[in-house]
């Protein structure tokens, strides 16, 4: 039963976080909300994976966040970087965009509890919610870090189901290693061009 | 010996080694060579079979665990690695001749042992998590650390991420397919995802708007060499599917879709090349036509699907290597390749400019060229099957002819007085000549691949017999 709130409290948590990130403009909250993110996602791992591997998605992910957030805070000139404006991105558009991906998550996570029994109702509820926010977070941003954030987020929301049908180290692995690559990929993506050319190399 | 270890780790830690410790001028010696030594050793030692050479007696082992999963390599992948070690060889080698850092020849190194991975995991739907940690290696394989990064890098990024969980949920779901195959919802749903998926990963049309924009924004040799690599792979994998699941190779609608999948990208690649302005755009939309044509074959008849497919994937990667060679040339000097700056170069570049055009005329199949035997090939059993899918199949093709025709035109726009000139190195010159030959020794006979494809078919238990 208290498992069942924690699971419950985490999928609260999850639409909290989820909701920071695709709203707020401020970097160091979106990247402080998807480190909570990743415990919630610790949480609901963990009732189908062993502790230890749940573990290592939380840790992956924190690394993840110190990566982005070190590389982020040694840039100074991208405060003002230009988004795409032909989608529309106020804030207003943002907070409906995630009433409906809890909408839809709601609609969803009973039919899909009944078509694949015992994955758990907070745990299909918990991936939905992620993988909408992060669907949505791609759709409306051009900027590299919230697209990072946008991949990482919907990978997240991934892992939570897929972690109850595949309980693989190796898979764990991966995934792990995946969601560190895009953390450093990111990372690189986010530094080049703000170093000068050294060479003609790759002409 | 072991042949996960040497195909596998080996170059992944060659490439590791290269980017740290290796000079530039050195890094595409070592990198070439040991891809060469590994493509002679898939091609003369057999895997899994004991040799005695003197006294001593070797033999390489199939297998090994890791994490409590497999990774093998089997006796008939041996001419599957010998062709991709041999045309990675080529890209090696060609980075030289490019101009590329030695950044290209580890990371490609490493790229490729991860992708040969890919095919070697067990379970196979694994695949899916290497080709994505392939993919995050290729982008930052595209962008040096000068250039800001381009909205095509960040759209591949994208894409291939998003592939990834739609082809791991697809393989959960087809096992479930497998043991109630009369459950048409579950099907239907498998069917569409892993569709998604590889929507998603060989850029089926509308997906396929990243293609133009890195050829624009990027190296057209980097660029090139992941138009070779991560369709050649992806479509292995995809053959791997339709060679688990029966359904998939007996269900007339997915045979239909496929197809219709496959005529849309090969039809709107060759128009939309025909209508660039842009010489590395028209690379991109030519790869886009091919990666259509190796789509289409998958909905051709299971026993054909084999034996086409690789013949359309060996020319295809001498034919981009090749071409994106010649466009790096050219880039030097006409660093947008828009035909306003290209203008003339003929008489500038003359071996630059003939290799990059017969390397594109070789790409919309153009007799005696090497995509010409594969692509008669194909017409022949499309003409079969559905005389519409033939027409725009050749409605592709022409597409990609005008393109050749349009870049001829300007290559040789120039005033009679100008003198002509070869500014190429003699690297550059060998290495474009040596591509030029292959591109007419296997078009002009074909029958130079038959050691390699006799036995590509027994990768597949099913598809290939």
């Amino acid at each position: 039963m208290t498992n069942e709130i924690i699971s419950w409290l985490s999928v609260g948590l999850i639409l909290a976080t989820s909701a920071t990130i695709l709203i707020n403009r401020d970097w160091r909250v979106s990247l402080g909300s998807l480190a909570v993110q990743y415990i919630a996602v610790f949480w609901l791992v963990s009732r189908h994976l062993p502790f230890v591997m749940g573990s290592v998605k939380l840790i992956a992910g924190w690394m993840v966040v110190a990566a982005l957030g070190m590389t982020r805070l040694g840039l100074t000139n991208l405060d003002r970087e230009e988004e795409d404006t032909f989608w529309p991105r106020g804030r207003w558009f943002r907070i409906i965009l995630i009433m409906i991906v809890a909408l839809v998550t709601a609609g969803a996570t009973p039919r899909i509890e009944a078509a694949i029994p015992g994955l758990g109702l907070p745990v299909i509820a918990g991936g939905l919610l992620l993988i909408g926010a992060g669907v949505f977070h791609l759709g409306v941003t051009s900027d590299l870090l919230r697209v990072i954030l946008g991949l990482l987020t919907m990978l997240a929301g991934f892992e939570i189901i897929y972690a109850a049908v595949e309980s693989s180290i190796l898979v764990t692995g991966f995934l792990a290693v995946t969601n560190l690559g895009l953390g450093i990929v990111g990372s690189y993506l986010l530094v080049a061009g703000s170093t000068p050319l050294e060479s003609g190399e790759d002409l | 010996m072991n042949a996960p270890l040497l195909w596998i780790a080996l170059p992944f830690i060659t490439g590791v080694l290269i980017l740290f410790f290796l000079r530039e001028r050195y890094s595409a010696l070592a990198g070439g060579g040991l891809s060469a030594i590994l493509a002679l050793i898939a091609l003369i030692i057999p895997i899994d079979t004991a040799l005695l050479i003197g006294s001593i007696s070797l033999k390489i082992s199939p297998s090994i665990q890791f994490f409590g999963r497999s990774f093998e390599l089997n006796t008939a992948d041996g001419p599957l690695l010998a062709i991709i070690f041999g045309i990675a060889t080529l890209w090696f080698f060609g980075t030289e001749a490019s101009g590329t850092a030695n950044r290209f020849v580890s990371l490609g190194l490493m790229i490729i042992s991860l992708l040969t991975a890919s095919i070697a995991v067990e379970p196979f739907l694994y695949a899916a998590l290497l080709l994505e940690i392939a993919a995050m290696l290729i982008v930052l394989l595209l962008v040096p650390a000068y250039q800001k990064p381009g909205r095509g890098v960040v759209r591949f990024l994208i894409y291939q991420t998003l592939a990834m969980p739609f082809i791991l949920f697809s393989g959960w779901m087809l096992a479930g397919v497998e043991s109630s195959p009369g459950d048409l919802s579950t099907t239907t749903q498998a069917g569409t995802i892993l569709g998604l998926g590889f929507a998603f990963l060989l850029a089926v049309f509308p997906l396929y708007n990243w293609i133009p924009m890195l050829m624009e924004e990027n190296s057209p040799y980097a660029t090139g060499f992941l138009l070779w690599v991560l369709p050649t792979f992806t479509v292995i994998f995809a053959l791997g599917f339709l060679d688990r699941y029966a359904w998939l190779r007996t269900s007339p609608q997915l045979a239909s879709a496929i197809q219709f999948a496959g005529v849309l990208m090969v039809a709107s690649g060759g128009i939309f090349a025909a209508l660039q302005r842009h010489i590395g755009r028209m690379l991109g939309y030519a790869s886009i036509a091919e990666t259509g044509l190796l789509i289409l074959i998958m909905g051709l008849k299971p026993s054909e699907i084999v034996n086409l497919t690789f013949l359309i994937l060996i020319p295809r990667g001498l034919a981009l290597a090749v071409w994106a060679l010649a466009l790096s040339i050219i880039k030097r000097l006409a660093y947008s390749l828009r035909f306003n700056e290209i203008q003339g170069l003929a008489r500038r570049y003359p071996l630059a400019v003939i290799a990059l055009l017969l390397a594109q005329l070789s790409m919309s199949g153009f007799p005696l060229l090497a995509g010409f035997p594969a692509r008669l090939a194909i017409w022949q059993e499309l003409a079969a099957q559905s005389l519409g899918i033939t027409v725009w199949v050749f409605a592709g093709s022409l597409g990609l002819l005008v393109a050749a025709i349009r870049t001829l035109a300007v290559f040789v726009m120039v005033d009679e007085e100008k003198k002509w000139g070869l500014n190429e190195s003699w690297v550059q010159s060998a290495m474009l000549g040596l591509g030029v030959i292959g591109l007419f020794i296997l078009g002009l006979f074909p029958q130079v691949l038959l050691p390699f494809m006799v036995n590509l078919p027994s990768l597949f238990d099913h598809i290939g017999q």
